[in-house]
């Protein structure tokens, strides 16, 4: 291999080439959701480098969209003296995401189910919804203030009745 | 490259509106604000009564965009007018079902079928 094919791989190894090594990730960002939207392009370029399905990107972008903002507005309340925390884990085989913030918590049962009759015209309330029903794993943990967000590689999820 | 100032482009077909939604990704907090705002604005402004909502170019779509929707739809209602949405890709047609909004909202799938409706 002469000295520019040599440089041109490892060029392409640094930014072209799919990762197949584990990563983490951990990126902080002030209470908005501008900044929340930087955090969530880097992670959704991440799960491209790692050659993920574009129905896998489509569930964690809108994930991340949801318990990002979530953090952000419901948590932190666009305080600027908050920040959110945000940590990936990302291999070949699933990504997982923590979402920190430094609100006064929640309680994810005291959220209404937005598809009972008396909630469906209600404008908002289907952020944890569509979470739930995307990812394999979406939890609340620390009062409501952390949440964890894992999908795997080709989860079959949402699954829908038609 | 600057964003565009306009999130919809207006057509009149038969006497109803149609609005076509030009923005991929109907994301961030700003971008829904001002999309609803010119939603809105074709009813309280405008007073048009028979709205389709094109959805061939947008790819993804969050929950706080679904709030807009619904407002828009209560708002044309009330209006004693019709909405209809068209041409919604499959993974935004998804999101439409797990909310059930599918149920509240008139989906249709080009927009032939759309102007079928009023």
């Amino acid at each position: 291999m002469d000295r520019s094919s040599f440089l041109r791989c490892s060029f392409l190894s640094l930014s072209d080439m799919a990762m197949t090594n584990p990563v983490k990730l951990e990126i902080m960002i002030p209470s908005n959701t501008a900044d929340g939207l930087g955090a969530q392009e880097k992670l959704v370029a991440l799960m491209e480098k790692f050659e993920y399905s574009m129905r896998d990107v489509f569930a964690m972008r809108l994930s991340l969209e949801e318990g990002i903002t979530n953090a952000i507005r419901h948590g932190n309340k666009f305080a600027d003296d908050k920040s959110v925390i945000i940590r990936c884990d990302i291999s070949t085989e699933k990504m997982r995401v923590v979402v920190v913030d430094e609100g006064a918590g929640f309680d994810p049962e005291d959220v209404p189910d937005p598809t009972l009759e008396e909630f469906i015209e209600r404008p908002c309330g289907r952020g944890l919804m569509l979470m739930r029903a995307y990812l394999n794993i979406c939890e609340y943990s620390d009062g409501g203030r952390c949440l964890t967000m894992e999908r795997e590689r080709n989860s079959p999820l949402p699954i829908l009745e038609d | 490259m600057s964003k565009p100032d306009r999130r919809i482009d207006i057509e009149e077909i038969s006497g109803v509106t149609v609005a076509r939604l030009l923005e991929k990704k109907i994301l961030d907090e700003a971008n829904i604000e001002a999309l609803g705002q010119e939603l809105f604005a074709l009813v309280d402004k405008d007073g048009r009564k028979k709205i389709v909502l094109d959805f061939t170019l947008v790819e993804y779509l969050s929950s706080a965009a679904l709030g807009k929707l619904i407002t828009m739809h209560k708002k044309v209602t009330t209006a004693k007018g019709k909405l209809a949405l068209c041409s919604i890709q499959k993974d935004i047609l998804d999101v439409f079902k797990i909310t059930q909004l599918n149920k509240v909202l008139t989906l249709c799938t080009n927009l032939d079928e759309a102007l079928t409706k009023f």
